[in-house]
């Protein structure tokens, strides 16, 4: 599905991403877990295209994708979320997800002059999949609510939904649990599982150790930008290496 | 406020607008209504691009005198027939739109606004310095008046009251029409946060680049309806403070809605209008003014009554849901 070899990214002298090589399986969870600063979300930026590799390769269903703009990824299939979720406070739930099917829509200016029949139709098909993705992340309730009025758990589901409207086979998904409560993180666990079930491939950064422990089929973990390990969740609690890099040397010891 | 709405709300605002110069006691009245009618045009590009996809565009006012400078020149110098120069006036602005928007659209945010005002100054010192085209400091004079179409003249005020406000009610329709679309929601997706609009597909550049395009048309158009209208042209026209106060008209109307730049041009006019007595001193007025009207109304007039629209639609939809309940649960208890 996704293969990366020896990406690495320099902004100015520091060095975000050095030399990681790795390769995501269709239909599997996989998780990236790192201390504060470890170049994940920028790891998640080259994928998507919102940065430039320095150097290395980014393979997506076998086409390369390492130099195509952000858009032109999320067009080949590759979602995301963001950490913060911005969304159109003064508009519904619903309203904001309408734009998400807009990639796979060819309307343009002359459409809506003249009102064409492909536009009618473009937003019809905008609607309906706006509808479906809603139904998908479980806000029925709350598609005529305000964007700027739910909860933060609800916002999250809400960028779940905008990144699966644009019909993706990969979604990169940075801290979908960041901010919410135990119990809702078990809710969103289950939606990720959903996804999968689907047919999606799923790739996480989280610092919820017991949600990732529980979910994910693989686990890569970096510090300082470089892999130090990669495994099942099982090998990566083992892992002395790891234990080092979250705890510090004394306790890797024992 | 219901009427406001949809297809009524269209038919009392032109309705009002035709209406105006029967109770307009004088040309004069006429004159300051038909040049707020020409400023709210320039100024619904304005919104397009800065209220809608969330580029400051400071140099519009550039782009608004290079349309009349098109009228200006094809018709004077060239002897152009009006509507032939004014046709031409939102292309060349748009065409100059595009290549300022190629360039300039690269940055974001603040560099774009510090771009932009350097543009407009420049397309003011172009005016200014270019004495064989533009005329220079003294301008261009003797513009002819909107030719006749047909049995219509345009030689009264009224006339070009109405000409004025038929290029408003076509230019708010068409911007209607964009804003509710799928591409007015991608606009809007670019304004909420490029990085979002970026990961679902949407091309920014290109985008943004139509948005910047559509916004300099407007600006032309406009300015090709001003130079028929005051018959001359200086280059004070491409002046940063003729773009500062589109923005203030955006403030006062409410950025990012539809009817928001009419509403502020409008009041913004007969407030300056009626505060004229007070010759220099009205700005003292004007000022406080204006900043209550940002701290009480910070969505500005039209986008007040959207907020109080949404309101209470959302009161309502509450009301319903919980009597939905009520009823499941009578329902429950009957069973």
């Amino acid at each position: 599905m996704l293969k990366i070899e020896n990406l690495t990214k320099q902004f100015g002298g520091l060095t975000a991403v050095r030399d990681v090589s790795v390769t995501f399986e269709k239909g599997k969870i996989n998780a990236i877990i790192g201390p504060n600063g470890a170049g994940k979300t920028t790891f998640f930026n080259l994928i998507s295209g919102m940065h430039q590799p320095t150097s290395g390769r980014i393979i997506f269903k076998g086409v390369d994708v390492t130099r195509m703009r952000a858009d032109q990824v999320a067009r080949l299939g590759v979602a995301r979320t963001f950490q913060t979720t911005h969304l159109f406070d003064n508009a519904t739930v619903f309203d904001n997800l309408i734009v998400g099917h807009r990639l796979r829509t060819k309307s343009g200016f002359w459409d809506v002059v003249f009102n064409t029949k492909r536009l009618r139709e473009e937003e019809k098909a905008c609607r309906k999949k706006a509808e479906e993705v809603l139904e998908f992340v479980g806000l029925n309730h709350a598609a005529y609510r305000l964007a700027g009025d739910i909860s933060q758990e609800e916002r999250k589901r809400v960028a779940f939904a905008l990144a699966l409207a644009t019909e993706p086979d990969l979604v990169l998904l940075d801290e979908p649990a960041g901010g919410v409560n135990p119990e809702e993180t078990v809710g969103l666990a289950e939606l990720i599982k959903k996804m999968v079930r689907h047919g999606l491939t799923v790739c996480l950064i989280e610092h919820k150790m017991d949600m990732i422990m529980g979910m994910a089929d693989k686990i890569m973990v970096l510090d300082h930008g470089e892999k130090i390990a990669e495994g099942t969740p099982a090998e990566i609690q083992r892992n002395p290496v790891v234990i080092e890099a979250y705890l510090g040397s004394e306790h890797a010891a024992a | 406020m219901k009427y406001l709405q949809g297809k009524a709300g269209w038919a009392i605002l032109i309705a009002l607008a035709l209406l105006f110069p029967l109770v307009a006691g004088n040309n004069y009245q006429l004159y300051v209504m038909s040049l707020a009618f020409i400023f709210a045009i320039s100024t619904a590009g304005l919104n397009l691009i800065t209220g809608y996809t969330g580029q400051l565009n400071l140099g519009h006012a550039g782009f608004m005198a290079i349309g009349a400078y098109t009228v200006g020149i094809l018709t004077v110098t060239y002897e152009w027939p009006f509507w032939g120069a004014f046709a031409m006036s939102g292309v060349v602005a748009g065409v100059i739109g595009f290549f300022v928007g190629v360039v300039s659209l690269r940055l974001k945010e603040h560099f774009f606004a510090i771009f932009t005002l350097c543009v407009g100054f420049i397309i003011y010192l172009i005016i200014e310095k270019w004495d064989s085209v533009t005329g220079g400091t003294v301008g261009i004079i003797g513009i002819p008046g909107p030719a006749p179409i047909g049995p219509i003249t345009f030689d009264s005020a009224i006339s070009q009251y109405y000409l004025v406000v038929f290029f408003l009610v076509v230019s708010l329709w068409l911007m209607h029409r964009i804003v509710n679309s799928l591409l007015g929601r991608t606009f809007i997706a670019i304004r909420n946060s490029d990085d979002l609009a970026q990961a679902l597909g949407i091309n920014l550049m290109r985008n943004k680049t139509l948005s910047f395009v559509l916004s300099t048309f407007y600006a032309g158009i406009a300015g090709g309806l001003y130079a028929g209208y005051v018959r001359f042209l200086g280059p004070d026209l491409a002046g940063t403070h003729y773009t500062f106060d589109m923005i203030t008209y955006l403030l006062v109307g409410g950025i990012g809605t539809l009817m928001g730049p009419v509403a502020g041009s409008l009041l913004v006019a007969w407030v300056t209008q009626s505060l004229q007595f007070l010759q220099d001193y009205r700005m003292v007025v004007f000022g406080p003014l204006l900043v209550l009207l940002v701290i009480f109304f910070p969505h500005g007039i039209v986008g007040f009554y959207y907020k109080k629209r949404m309101e209470r639609e959302m009161k309502k939809r509450a009301a319903e849901a919980s009597r939905a309940q009520a009823v499941k649960k009578e329902a429950g208890t009957n069973a």
